[in-house]
């Protein structure tokens, strides 16, 4: 099997790595750059949870090889906090109880970053279709939902 | 110190979860020479295997080892289980593939991508054989055979008599009767089963790393299948498990498949499932088909009850089968003062997935048909539902209620419960809503359904599989036994050690809210360890995390391993300060005297005292602090010679009211509205409650209307991938309101009962009563799950023709 080099930056670092051709991006954060926090649910791209942001867009890492990113910019749950601080959505999702075995968390952190990013004042339902592409099978999405909303509505705050 | 336990903290596992540290068994890391396992897998649901080739698959670079049934068998027994029948159960099948997605070897290589590659080129040649699906054509006794050694596909059969049933039934002014067929369905957690294997010959000892969270009961069951002395199985749970909902107390044949493949490959094994493999070959709920009948007066007063059930466990009966059967055995008249009855139960064996414990455990199975039932005669009587639920809903007064079969209901409020789902729910304003949207061709309807929730196993119940006289050839099993350990360190700050195996109900928190109050210490000074390890932390047989025991009994061993470790320092403080015990109490992490404000001594200097000075110790008191306490409830006691069993140490309850529209063009049912009342006793931390009891909840509506295990009449698996196999989804969830009432248990010391179930196990049939009472003018009936929209349009279309036709 060939290798290939690439090179990438992950939560700020460059990383420079022979992967095989073959190899999926989830699989290269998790054993390539001993990224544990991005979870593998399904590898098949329904239950969300190797979510990571790759060049400002949530993705979904199990369906992507590793040299596809090449190149690019690779945002993963770790790089959420600072110094072990928990960010703002990290925070609500504490206060809201949004997690439960906290396996599928690291992915709709991640996707709920991109998109409030991109939609700042999203309606519940938006939010809900937002969720879709996760599977939780502890919290029944209420605690996730709630956590959300909350982050939106101190993000409104800050801003007026 | 305000108390802790009953507020609504934020949990301790969080911090760690939400920054990605969270460690579960794929993130623990695993020693160098470790290889990595895939399963090759059958194809069909029931054939004989004429040959397995592997040489191509040994070519393969990067190949240690290609691993078959006759290989393993012989480092193996079959895994015990708790019936008579003698089904062999292997990890693996040896001559005969007897459902899709079991195991046919196993390969060891250097990496995954490897192993697979190899997977793809083992050639095995089967001579495909009849196979069967069906519950109930499974029994016939021309049926092909799963187990030629059984002689048939039944694998248990047990009948029960308790009151005097024909009686009932003879003296009933009618008799209602239905067949109910439940589905058979998952839990699938989003981690799938892990397992890191370890075999060491030096010492023929087998350790073993698994997402695996008890029954411990099965440690044994293990050791057994491997033919090693127990101690020399040592099991460590990770600190992290990401899901369960019961389905990963099914991973034990695989440690034992990878512990014998880490033997004969020479080296450590890791597997992590895949999840086409988690849906087809790990574990699920069975499906079950009932036949009730029920003995009724005019009034609505049920006299009896007769149930036929006949559970599905699948290709082989494994432990702790046939439990689902039996779990609710205590509590199978629900919550209704129902004192006849009798249980015809089955277990049979069908060329599908074997079952194991998925979350309500055979509460969704025996509700559905007990509360449909209740409804069809509030129907039949023209009674509303309502009336016919509260003339037999078990009364205040009767606590502690026996039941008919045995189970003692300790504490409860069920009129109440039932009367603030009515009242939240505006039941009468809904009435109403429904005649008026039936006027204009839509379709409303409102369904309820009582439940009581058993949570804590006695670990007696499971024997009621056999006989009485069959009971008495072996020794008798009791008890609910947790155990938990409490020590403080030299500098006095304090390690709880839990063996509750927790997969995200949040027991670190709840633990550490326990001791604080105990020792009235911050919660933030209390470091829980909740790893298990066979060899170092204290468990018993019925350790882990299942029948949602924390609350009832994993939470009752932490308070009294508490209270030792107080006994403890309140010994130390009044020989220290030479005061009578009595007069000593804590607050602030200090020994206080009642009638000496000057006295003040810190906790930590106390169990200080116990490290560094021993010698200041009351005379023969042991140095350290050190504490465990091994907690079972008196009430949980083996079955009896007239075969009752309390079955559970608690018993909570649910009432549900939901309403729902159905399009009448595409069968489509929306939930307008999800009321659940609770009663689990006294709540140790509301937040974490309500978050169970969504999930559960949520997952309770999947059963009703989305997740189902297909297979076809072949026997062919139809549903191996999310695509197929439906989870609901955040836009699926309805509104949802939870209320609480509050009955403390008198059985535990804090009153605490668990939850976390119940709704998973009423949410089907209440779901299902609403459905029904919606189509009730169409005629429509619903018997079976889930209830997806091409069911209801063809249950719709069918009973139009008929109507069309009769006209």
């Amino acid at each position: 099997m060939g290798v290939h080099q690439v090179k990438l930056t992950i939560n700020g670092k460059t990383v420079v790595e022979g992967v095989e051709s073959r190899t999926l991006l989830s699989d290269f954060i998790r054993d390539g750059c001993g990224l544990t926090g991005t979870h593998v649910g399904c590898e098949h791209g329904v239950c969300g949870s190797c979510t990571v942001i790759v060049d400002g867009a949530a993705v979904r890492s199990c369906l992507m090889f590793a040299v596809q990113a090449d190149g690019l910019e690779i945002e993963t749950v770790e790089g959420l906090s600072q110094n072990g601080e928990l960010g703002p959505l990290q925070k609500n999702f504490k206060e809201c109880h949004g997690l439960q075995c906290g396996f599928c968390t690291p992915g709709i952190l991640m996707s709920a970053t991109d998109y409030l990013s991109k939609h700042p004042e999203p309606t519940t339902r938006e939010l809900k279709e937002m969720l879709s592409g996760h599977l939780c099978r502890c919290t029944g999405y209420d605690g996730i939902l709630k956590a959300i909303q909350k982050t939106v509505e101190e993000n409104k705050e800050t801003i007026s | 110190m305000k108390n802790v336990i009953g507020s609504s903290v934020t949990r301790v596992e969080d911090a760690r979860l939400l920054t990605g540290q969270g460690t579960y068994i794929d993130d623990i890391g695993v020693p160098p020479n470790t290889a990595h396992a895939a399963i090759v897998r059958s194809t069909y649901p029931h054939a004989i295997i004429k040959s397995i080739d592997v040489s191509e698959a040994l070519l393969v670079p990067g190949v240690k080892g290609v691993i078959t049934g006759r290989e393993i068998e012989a480092y193996l027994n079959p895994f015990s289980v708790g019936v008579s029948a003698p089904v062999n159960y292997y990890p693996i099948a040896i001559d005969k593939v007897r459902y899709v997605g079991e195991p046919v070897a196993v390969i060891v290589a250097k990496d995954r991508y490897v192993a697979e590659d190899a997977a793809e080129l083992v050639r095995v040649k089967y001579e495909p054989l009849q196979p069967i699906v069906d519950i109930e054509k499974t029994m016939d006794q021309d049926a092909p055979l799963l187990h030629e050694n059984v002689g048939s596909n039944i694998a248990n059969h047990r009948s029960f008599h308790y009151g005097d049933v024909d009686r009932a039934f003879n003296e009933a002014d009618l008799i209602v009767k239905h067949k109910f067929h439940f589905p058979k369905y998952s839990a699938t957690p989003v981690e799938t089963y892990g397992i890191i294997a370890q075999y060491e010959n030096s010492s023929d000892r087998y350790t073993i790393h698994a997402n695996f969270h008890g029954p411990f009961i099965i440690q044994s069951v293990m050791a057994g299948a491997l033919k090693i002395p127990s101690n020399r199985l040592r099991i460590i749970i990770p600190k992290d498990i990401g899901g369960s909902y019961g389905i990963k107390a099914g991973t034990f044949p695989y440690m034992v498949l990878l512990a014998v493949a880490s033997r004969i490959a020479g080296c450590p094994v890791k597997w992590i499932e895949d999840r086409q493999e988690h849906l087809s070959a790990s574990s699920s709920g069975t499906d079950r088909v009932t036949y009730i009948e029920a003995a009724v007066n005019e009034d609505g007063k049920v006299l009896g009850l007769k149930m036929k059930m006949m559970d599905n466990v699948g290709a082989y009966i494994r432990a702790p089968e046939p439990a689902c059967l039996y779990r609710t055995h205590a509590n199978t008249t629900g919550a209704y003062d129902i004192p006849n009855l009798k249980i015809d139960g089955y277990v049979v064996m069908t060329n599908k997935l074997p079952t194991g414990l998925i979350r309500g455990y055979g509460g969704q199975e025996l509700y559905f048909p007990l509360e449909r039932i209740m409804q069809m005669i509030a129907f039949k009587l023209h009674l509303d539902p309502v009336d016919v639920i509260q003339k037999n809903l078990i009364k205040t007064r009767q606590f502690p209620y026996q039941t008919a079969s045995g189970g003692i209901y300790d504490s409860g409020d069920y009129e109440r419960a039932l009367q603030l789902a009515l009242d939240t729910g505006r039941y009468k304003e809904f009435r109403k809503k429904q005649e008026e949207a039936r006027g204009k061709g839509r379709i409303f309807g409102v369904g309820l359904a009582c439940i009581v929730e058993p949570s804590g196993s006695n670990m007696g119940y499971i024997t009621i599989a056999l006989t009485p006289d069959e009971r008495a050839a072996s020794l008798p099993k009791s008890g609910c036994t947790e155990a938990a350990t409490v020590s403080m360190d030299p500098m006095g700050f304090v390690n709880v050690r839990i063996s509750t195996a927790p997969t995200g109900q949040g027991h670190e928190t709840v633990t550490a809210q326990i001791v604080a109050d105990v020792l009235q210490i911050p919660k933030e000074q209390i470091n829980v360890v909740a790893e298990l390890d066979t060899s170092t932390s204290p468990w018993s047989i019925a350790s882990g995390s299942y029948s949602s025991r924390f609350a009832s009994l994993g939470s009752s061993a932490v308070y009294l391993a508490a209270q030792k470790v107080k006994k403890k320092l309140l010994q130390i403080g009044a020989h220290h300060l030479q005061v009578p015990e009595e007069d000593l109490y804590f607050e602030n992490a200090a020994i206080l005297s009642k009638s000496d404000s000057s006295i003040r001594w810190p906790l930590k200097r106390a169990a200080g005292s116990a490290h560094w000075n021993p010698l200041s110790l009351p005379e023969g008191m042991e140095p350290g602090i050190y504490e465990t306490y091994y907690y079972t409830a008196k009430i949980a006691e083996p079955p009896d010679q007239n075969d009752l069993i309390n079955s559970s140490i608690t018993y909570g309850f649910v009432a549900d009211m939901v309403t729902v529209e159905i399009d009448p063009e595409t069968g489509q049912v929306e939930i307008l509205d999800y009321i659940t009342i609770h009663d689990a006793g006294k709540l140790l931390n509301p937040l974490i409650v309500d978050g169970q009891i969504y999930g559960g909840l949520v997952h309770g509506l999947g059963g009703a209307l989305y997740e189902e295990l297909a297979y076809d009449e072949k026997g062919q698996f139809l549903t191996g991938t999310f695509m197929d196999y439906l989870c609901p989804t955040a836009p699926e969830i309805p509104n949802i309101t939870i209320r609480h009432i509050e009955t403390p248990s008198p059985v535990t010391p804090l009153g605490a009962k668990g939850l976390g179930e119940g709704n998973t196990m009423s949410a089907p049939v209440a779901i299902a009563n609403a459905v029904s009472d919606a189509l009730k003018p169409f005629g429509v009936t619903i018997d079976s799950l889930p209830l997806s929209p091409n069911k209801i349009w063809k249950l719709l279309s069918e009973q139009k023709a008929a109507n069309t036709l009769k006209r």
